[in-house]
């Protein structure tokens, strides 16, 4: 053992391991590129700001199959000014597209939570539309031990 | 769906409180990704929207895509002003729709 320790080099072996098995069955993942379009697509090309959004994600999700994600805008939730639509994009999944929340002013609180699937470690985006036609952004880096789209 | 889905809320409130409501529904959500031992794509099958109405009006919906997890679990918060019934849709691929109604005493 030069230069490495034990625990490097077993977390080697899981994760080569991981990759053999991934690299078979595991369809073609989505790029930034892609979840850049969907998110264009989202904000119709206005300008987004970073903030107002805070994501509820586990640092590191040994299961992808199954990871808790809780969104939560900072919004008055007024009927002049209230949180309509939140995009949630995963960087790094066969399909960039996770979910779509549509809120109302009946929602009270700008807030959302499900469980959703990871294929591999990425980048979680959400991306907030106003009543008001302003845009929110914020991202959430998550670590997928075990991937769960397929395979 | 053989199983009722599962909500969470409370029976009754003050008005003006903001509530929290939970709801999960047994079901696969096969993301049309997974192939069967044969190589064969395994159709997709997943509820792609829910949505939660206070008498009819609209309090909460999703779109949803193959990568929520089996069994969509759904947590959001409502404003309650009135008493009534929640009603909560959940729409399959298949075109099978599932409702359930819970009502809500306001004070």
């Amino acid at each position: 053992m030069t230069g490495q320790t034990r625990r490097e080099v077993l977390a080697l072996g899981a994760g080569s391991a991981a990759l053999a098995i991934i690299g078979e069955v595991r369809p073609a993942a989505a790029t930034p590129q892609e979840a850049a379009e969907v998110i264009a697509k989202f904000t119709g090309g206005k300008t987004v700001e970073k903030g107002k959004i805070t994501i509820d994600l586990p640092e590191i999700a040994e299961n992808g199959n199954t990871v808790p994600l809780t969104i939560t805008v900072d919004s008055p939730m007024t009927a002049d000014d209230h949180v309509s639509d939140i995009l949630v994009v995963a960087e790094g999944n066969p399909r960039p597209g996770l979910a779509t929340f549509h809120l109302t002013p009946l929602s009270g609180r700008a807030e959302a939570a499900t469980r959703i699937r990871l294929a591999a470690t990425q980048n979680i985006v959400v991306v907030a539309k106003t009543s008001k036609g302003q845009f929110f952004t914020e991202q959430k880096p998550v670590k997928v031990t075990i991937g769960g789209c397929g395979g | 769906m053989a199983e009722k889905p599962r909500i969470k809320l409370p029976k009754d409130a003050k008005k003006g409180e903001v509530i929290e409501i939970k709801t999960l529904i047994a079901h696969v959500m096969e993301t049309g990704l997974r192939k069967d031992p044969a190589g064969n794509v395994i159709q997709r099958k997943i509820i792609n929207k829910f949505t939660c109405e206070l008498n009819g009006k609209p309090v909460f919906s999703v779109d949803i895509e193959p990568a929520v997890a089996a069994n969509p679990y759904m947590q959001f918060t409502a404003k309650v002003e009135e008493s009534g019934t929640f009603r909560f849709t959940w729409v399959d691929d298949d075109g099978t729709v599932t409702t359930a109604e819970q009502q809500i005493v306001v004070t």
